[in-house]
C-alpha cells in the first residue's frame, strides 16, 4: 500500500514550529528546539505543514507500506 | 481537513506585538518593554533547552502569520536557497549583534554625557526618521530614553524587514533568518549535542 507522508531536511530546518501549528495530527513536533520531526504513525500527508515552512525543508513523498499483517 | 482547534491564551500574543509599536509611537520608553523579547526566549533555550518562545509565544511571528495568512498578504513562494544558507543566517546574526553593541555604545555615549540625546528613530541601520513627539522626558539620565531610541529602532527595522519578506515569500520568513530564533537554535544544538536522537515512532 502506497502512502504519503512528510518528509524534513533536518539540517536546513530552523525550529520555527510553524509546521507544528497547522498539523491536523498533531503527528509534527519541534525536537530539542533543534528542527522538526514526523511521527510517520500520525502523519497523514496532507502537506499542510509543506505549505507552511517559512523555510521549504518539508516535502511530500510516497512511500511503500507493507500491507496490513494483523 | 481543517480541525477545529481550540486558542491558548498564547495565541493572542499577536496583539501585545502590535501594541508595542504602537506605544513607542506615543512614548519611545515603553522601548525598554522589547528586551522580554530578547530575554524570555534565551533564558528558555537556556534552561530548557527547546525552542518554545518560536514554537508558541513569539507574537510576531503570530503577526507575520495573520497577515501573510489570514489577510493573505503574502505571495507564498519559496524563500531564495541562500537566505536560509547557514552562511546568511549566521551572518546576519553576527550583523544584528554589531548593529545591536553601536546601539549601547550609543547609548553609553550619552550615559557619560559625552553626546546629546538624540531623538530619532533608524530604520534600517540607515534612515533618521523624526520621533521626537514621543520623548517627554525621564526622571533618570537621558541614556535611559537613547537606548529606547535605539531598541525602538531595532524592533520597527526588523518588523520592517519581516512585513517585506512576509510578502515576497511565506508569512513568517523573517523567522528563518530571525537573530533570536538563530542564536536560541545554536544554544539548543550545543545543548543538546548528546541527546541522542528520539526514534521515529
Amino acid at each position: 500500500m502506497k502512502k504519503r507522508k512528510a518528509v524534513i531536511t533536518e539540517s536546513e530546518c530552523v525550529a520555527c514550529g510553524c509546521c507544528v501549528k497547522v498539523c491536523p495530527k498533531k503527528a509534527i513536533s519541534v525536537f530539542k528546539g533543534m528542527y522538526a520531526e514526523v511521527n510517520t504513525d500520525l502523519c497523514i500527508g496532507c502537506g499542510a505543514c509543506m505549505k507552511e515552512c517559512p523555510a521549504s525543508v518539508i516535502s511530500v513523498e510516497v512511500f511503500e507500506y507493507e500491507d496490513k499483517e494483523n | 481537513m481543517k480541525t477545529k482547534k481550540t486558542k491558548k491564551w498564547y495565541d493572542y500574543l499577536w496583539i501585545a506585538s502590535t501594541l508595542y509599536l504602537i506605544l513607542g509611537f506615543f512614548n519611545i520608553l515603553f522601548a525598554w518593554l522589547g528586551l522580554l523579547c530578547f530575554f524570555i526566549p534565551l533564558m528558555i533555550s537556556i534552561i530548557k533547552g527547546t525552542k518554545t518562545y518560536c514554537n508558541k509565544y513569539c507574537g510576531r511571528g503570530q503577526l507575520f502569520e495573520l497577515l501573510g495568512g489570514r489577510f493573505g498578504l503574502s505571495r507564498r513562494k519559496d524563500i531564495p536557497r541562500w537566505m536560509k544558507s547557514k552562511a546568511f543566517r549566521y551572518g546576519f546574526l553576527i550583523f544584528f549583534f554589531a548593529m545591536f553593541f553601536i546601539m549601547l555604545w550609543n547609548t553609553y555615549l550619552v550615559f557619560a554625557e559625552i553626546n546629546e540625546l538624540k531623538q530619532a528613530v533608524t530604520l534600517l541601520w540607515t534612515f533618521k526618521l523624526p520621533w521626537h513627539w514621543a520623548y517627554h522626558g525621564t526622571l533618570f539620565s537621558p541614556g535611559v530614553a537613547q537606548f529606547a531610541f535605539g531598541f525602538y529602532s531595532i524592533m520597527l527595522t526588523s518588523t520592517v524587514l519581516g512585513i517585506v519578506t512576509m510578502a515576497l515569500f511565506k508569512p513568517r520568513s523573517w523567522c528563518v533568518y530571525c537573530p533570536m530564533g538563530t542564536m536560541t537554535q545554536l544554544i539548543c544544538k550545543t545543548k543538546n549535542k548528546y541527546v541522542t536522537k528520539s526514534l521515529n515512532k
